[in-house]
């Protein structure tokens, strides 16, 4: 713990110096955005870029609030949401439950090992219209899409977790005559919980590649579906909104994994 | 009185197997250990004196000769006997409470009784006010303490220690040494010490066993008697015999600089 002499000049003036410079990078960061929406506008209305490809910010903004006033737009939202959540959930206890049996069988982590790496180099989106002629044009195939994007990674790195568990520790807990059962419950798994929430973090960007993906393959609704839609029918300010928005939600669901993280690795 | 040594180590080898061959570890190891004795054991690097330990806890099987305990033949591991990993092991994520009673939980004994005792234990040893303190918040001496309450916590009759100072720097690891040696007397506890420092061994134990070269045979054991008034190993390392002792062991251990 710091000592709690009285702060010398010294430090104060060096925490000074540390909060304006934090306020500096935060301004810069608020004009860039500023200044690249400004820009983007400026050259849609000057006509150096034609806003018919490359919408505009005024476009945007207006697009918004029509799909705001018809209500589809929470739909959307939400369907690819959903997709999502239930894809990086999925993918991530499917994921650490694998690993578990691998860990608890040597044998078979060994015979599995080459198609796991196998698995884990094929581009998972390939596997998109098996998953659609085996599930059907719908959100299972889609929930199935972002699961699989996740999965293997998932198995690899939480397996690897298990296997990086101090020995010494597993010795302790033998010694006091623990099962395999309790070595599994009260070590292996509480030691890699960090590990777990790292996988869950990559999980959440995985599964939303997963989940658009699907939606651009089959979907009627949700915001890949939005953005093919758009993209055919040239209205990019449709396309564009959906980035846009996707960007938020991607941005938003991270943070929440990042809130859950601090929350369950209060002991660190 | 129960008659015959608490602990007896009849004709132990052990051979380790692995793809790059075999090697054998120990060698026709006999000792054995009384109640409340406190022995340590030296020897070189890699000679076998952790496979010692881990064939008495019942944690690896001897390749020949058996371990006995109270007359019982060890087969795995029992609550008879406490094991210090080296460095403390406490888990980061478990409080100093629930790092305490791990043992129990394994062996399903957590009830009120058994948790009193490590509360009482927790009092007498300073670590009450931690109780719900993670590891990290602690200091060496007192993690070190408190992975010897959770090992007290089942109640072992046998205490063994595995290096178990190592991870600590000089000044706090003769602290320790002094607090454990008095916690495990005061307990009444026997104790097997494995060390790499002579100094250690000596300060701490009424035998000082030690091994030759692996595989690992004894090659000599000394009974220990210093003549101090303080009988604390940092007291200890102020008696007249301190010197003799350490420069035998010194040349039985054959440590060459090369
Ligand atoms: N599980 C194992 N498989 C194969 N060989 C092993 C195994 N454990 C130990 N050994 C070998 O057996 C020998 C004795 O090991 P051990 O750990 O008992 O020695 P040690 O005296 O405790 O060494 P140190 O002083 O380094 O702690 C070493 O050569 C080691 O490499
Ligand atoms: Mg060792």
């Amino acid at each position: 713990m710091p000592n709690k002499s009285p702060i010398s000049q010294e430090h104060l003036a060096y925490l000074r110096s540390k909060k304006v410079y934090k306020k500096r990078v935060i301004a810069a960061q608020i004009l860039l955005l500023v200044g690249f929406i400004a820009f983007w506008e400026l050259a849609a209305v000057l006509r150096w870029i034609d806003p018919f490809i490359t919408s505009q910010p005024t476009g945007i903004v207006r697009t918004l609030i029509a799909l705001h006033r018809e209500g589809s737009l929470y739909r959307h939202i939400g369907v690819t949401v959903l997709e999502t959540v239930a894809g990086f959930t999925l993918g991530t206890l499917m994921g650490t439950v694998i690993a578990i049996v691998l860990w608890w069988s040597d044998f078979l982590a060994e015979v599995l090992d080459p198609y796991l790496v196998v698995l884990n180099s094929l581009p998972k989106v390939a596997l998109g219209p098996i998953l659609i002629v085996w599930l059907g044009q719908g959100m299972r195939a889609i929930v199935a899409m972002a699961l699989f994007v996740s999965l293997i990674v998932t198995i690899l790195s939480v397996y690897t977790g298990f296997a990086q568990v101090d020995e010494n520790k597993i010795k302790l807990l033998k010694s006091f005559g623990a099962t395999k059962w309790q070595i599994l419950q009260k070590v292996i798994l509480p030691a890699s919980v960090p590990t777990i929430i790292a996988a869950l973090k990559i999980n959440v960007g995985l599964s939303w590649v997963g989940a658009i993906v699907g939606e651009f393959l089959v979907s009627r609704a949700g915001l890949g579906y939005l953005i093919v839609y758009g993209g055919q029918v040239f209205r990019l300010d449709l396309v564009m909104t959906s980035v846009i928005i996707l960007c938020i939600a991607a941005a938003l669901m991270y943070q929440l994994v990042v809130i859950f993280e601090k929350k369950v690795l209060k002991w660190q | 009185m129960r008659a015959g040594p608490l602990v007896r180590i009849e004709n132990v080898s052990k051979t380790y197997h692995s793809p790059e061959g075999e090697i054998s570890a120990l060698q026709d190891i006999s000792l054995n250990i009384a109640e409340g004795e406190f022995v340590s054991i030296v020897g070189p690097s890699g000679c076998g004196k952790s496979t010692l330990l881990n064939i008495i806890a019942g944690l690896t099987e001897p390749s020949a000769g058996a371990v006995y305990i109270k007359g019982q033949k060890v087969t795995g591991p029992t609550s008879l006997v406490g094991y210090m990993p080296q460095s403390d092991q406490l888990f980061e994520w478990r409080t100093i409470w629930r790092n305490v009673l791990l043992g129990l939980e394994v062996l399903n004994k957590v009830n009120s009784e058994t948790k009193m005792q490590a509360e009482k234990m927790l009092r007498t040893y300073g670590l009450y006010e931690f109780r719900k303190a993670y590891p990290s918040q602690l200091s060496g001496g007192m993690r070190q303490r408190a992975a010897l309450i959770r090992t007290l916590a089942i109640n072992p009759e046998i205490l063994l220690l595995d290096e178990a100072f190592s991870a600590l720097d000089y000044q706090t690891r003769l602290v320790v040494a002094d607090e454990v040696k008095q916690i495990i007397t005061r307990e009444n506890k026997t104790a097997i010490l494995v060390t790499h420092d002579i100094s250690e061994a000596i300060s701490m134990a009424d035998r000082v066993v030690v091994l030759t070269k692996r595989p690992g045979k004894i090659k000599n054991i000394h009974k220990i008697i210093l003549t101090c008034e303080s009988h604390t190993p940092i007291g200890c390392r102020e008696a007249v015999e301190f010197r003799d002792y350490f420069n035998r062991i010194w040349k039985e251990l054959d440590v060459h600089a090369e």
